[in-house]
């Protein structure tokens, strides 16, 4: 399973006073396990492009391939496409509206058409997968239950689809520090147990550094960088250019570096960054 | 489809028509109702039409922007124009199985559609043109007489431009949330009536409780700023009547007289 999306343009109410270019000429592939990272200020596109890769939003120009499917070709059915690839919306926990968790997370395997026995293993699974208790849960309604776990409610009815792909709009959007940490263990443990193609949008420097394999830079409709989260955060000013910025660590480390210090600035963790830090200060002793 | 329906929105440009009082334009969009169902035939109808058209040239909205916000409507224009065109009787033209088309039937289908339309175009140009606030302030401004026999006209007002306020907030929120339960496979185009009536719900419940929370939190942040309705409270920018104001009022009465006279004398 892979993704090509090639010179992919869209255009908001085309022909309108309120025409509005999205996205234009973005072009990139993701290979089969990979996890990616989107970067860029709000409006910049990123959930725009997102939205095409399940085919909610239809391209103006420009092709999208996922797997061996064209998904902006006529008449591809809607109901494969979503089958493979998952979206996770911002702010899921507002489209909860079943009267019991385990319901609301088999509204999507319902709607895939499945079995009982599937549906009710599915969502099972999938309750798991998210780090919350089914026996607990499962009969509760999701209107009681705190930010943090609805927010992975609502993630458990995308995952419990199964999606080659799993993507996720900010998913840590609005949460505390302990909630926040919950979510990025839980996408980790996702990917280590299904191998999946995972896509994020983050606000948060440090976990696109964490997490991901590949990082996609978003400006204003158009796609400025990507490459790894070395590669990419490494040009400190064409980021700080469009309003973004370094994980807090490597920002650490290149400025130690502006300073004269002998080090190579772009570490994206704090393991790393030590490691190199006392590289340094052993070198440093060996010469005095 | 959702970001079709311009009901109720303000389109940003700089006209005479969007600097008039907005008292005025509430005024004259009445009128401009009254005339409507004062006129009654198509002379009448090409007047207005032509009233219409200078008003909308005049205040910078695009044709285009108007029409694509009558498009959702073009279902209740159709079901009318059916309506009417086989349920008047009269002189029968020809018969489709027990539908009867009659001539007067058709006449009155054509006069009703060409009036609705008219009527939602003129109405929607009030709203395309002041911006919330001050149509607010004008229907308060209006409503003040009636104070005087306990009709809370502030909280009216009030209520009034929230509500404007808050539909393409609301459409956005359909959208989104539309979208998130299209992404979990849910189907809303195939399907028997009751199958797609069913397939609401997924819609209507989250976007009540959107509702609602957006409700608290602007009641939050109303009474965070101290609001607390309309006795004594002042007002920023004061309404004023100017000389733009004066002459479309004189010319909304002259067209008004001439309508009047159409009716009695033609």
């Amino acid at each position: 399973m892979s993704i090509q999306v090639k010179n992919l343009t869209h255009i908001y109410s085309p022909g309108m006073p309120d025409e509005q270019v999205a996205l234009e000429d973005v072009s990139f592939s993701v290979a089969d396990g990979e996890v990616v990272g989107v970067i860029g200020h709000t409006g910049s596109g990123k959930s725009t492009m997102l939205q095409h890769l399940n085919g909610l939003l239809k391209p103006s120009s420009g092709t999208i391939v996922v797997g061996d499917v064209d998904i902006t070709e006529k008449g591809v059915a809607m109901r494969e496409i979503r089958k493979r690839v998952g979206l996770v919306f911002q702010y899921p926990e507002y489209q909860l509206f079943e009267e019991t968790v385990a319901l609301d997370v088999a509204f999507g395997p319902k709607n895939l058409g499945l079995d009982e026995d599937e549906i009710e293993k599915r969502v099972r699974a999938a309750i798991k997968e998210v780090g919350l208790d089914y026996e607990k849960i499962k009969d509760r309604s999701p209107f009681e239950l705190s930010g943090g776990q609805k927010r992975r409610v609502a993630i458990a009815g995308v995952i419990a689809m199964m999606p080659e792909v799993l993507i996720l709009d900010e998913p840590t959007a609005g949460l505390d520090p302990g909630a926040h940490e919950e979510i990025l263990k839980m996408i980790e443990r996702i990917h280590e147990n299904s191998g999946n193609i995972i896509i994020f949008v983050s606000h948060n420097m440090g976990d696109v550094a964490r997490l991901s394999d590949k990082v996609l830079v978003m400006d204003d409709g158009h796609l400025v960088l990507s490459g790894t989260p070395t590669e990419v955060f490494s040009k400190k000013d064409e980021l700080k250019a469009i309003g973004l910025s370094v994980p807090p660590v490597t920002n650490l480390m290149q400025q130690l570096h502006d300073r004269g210090l002998d080090i190579d600035p772009d570490k994206l963790n704090l393991d790393e960054a030590e490691e190199e830090l006392v590289r340094y200060l052993q070198r440093t002793k060996i010469n005095d | 489809m959702i970001r079709d329906i311009t009901l109720g929105q303000y389109y940003s440009s700089d006209s005479i028509i969007h600097r008039l009082d907005a008292r005025l334009k509430i005024v004259a969009s009445v009128l401009f109702i009254v005339e409507l169902f004062v006129v009654n035939n198509f002379w009448g109808f090409c007047l207005c039409a032509l009233a219409l058209a200078v008003v909308v040239k005049v205040s910078k909205v695009p044709f285009k922007f108007i029409m694509r916000g009558m498009k959702p409507i073009l279902m209740i224009l159709l079901f009318t124009f059916c309506l009417n065109m086989f349920m008047v009787p009269g002189h029968v033209i020809f018969h489709i199985g027990f539908l009867k088309l009659t001539s007067e039937g058709l006449y009155t289908a054509v006069f009703m559609a060409i009036r609705l339309i008219l009527l939602i175009i003129g109405t929607s140009l009030l709203t395309f043109t002041t911006k919330p606030i001050n149509l607010t302030d004008g229907i308060e401004n209006l409503l003040t007489p009636l104070c005087k026999i306990g009709v809370p006209t502030h909280e009216l007002a009030m209520m009034m431009s929230i509500a404007l306020r808050f539909i393409p907030t609301l459409l956005e929120e359909t959208d989104k949330i539309m979208k998130a339960q299209q992404a979990r496979g849910a189907d809303f185009e195939t399907g028997n009536l009751i199958a797609r009536a069913k397939a609401l719900i997924p819609i209507l419940v989250p976007l009540f409780v959107s509702a609602f929370r957006i409700a608290q939190e602007l009641a939050m942040a109303m009474e965070a700023r101290c609001y607390k309705g309309g006795k004594g409270r002042t007002r920023m920018h004061q309404l004023k009547l100017g000389k733009a104001d004066y002459v479309s009022a004189v010319l909304m009465t002259a067209f008004f007289a001439v309508i009047i006279c159409m009716r009695i004398f033609m």
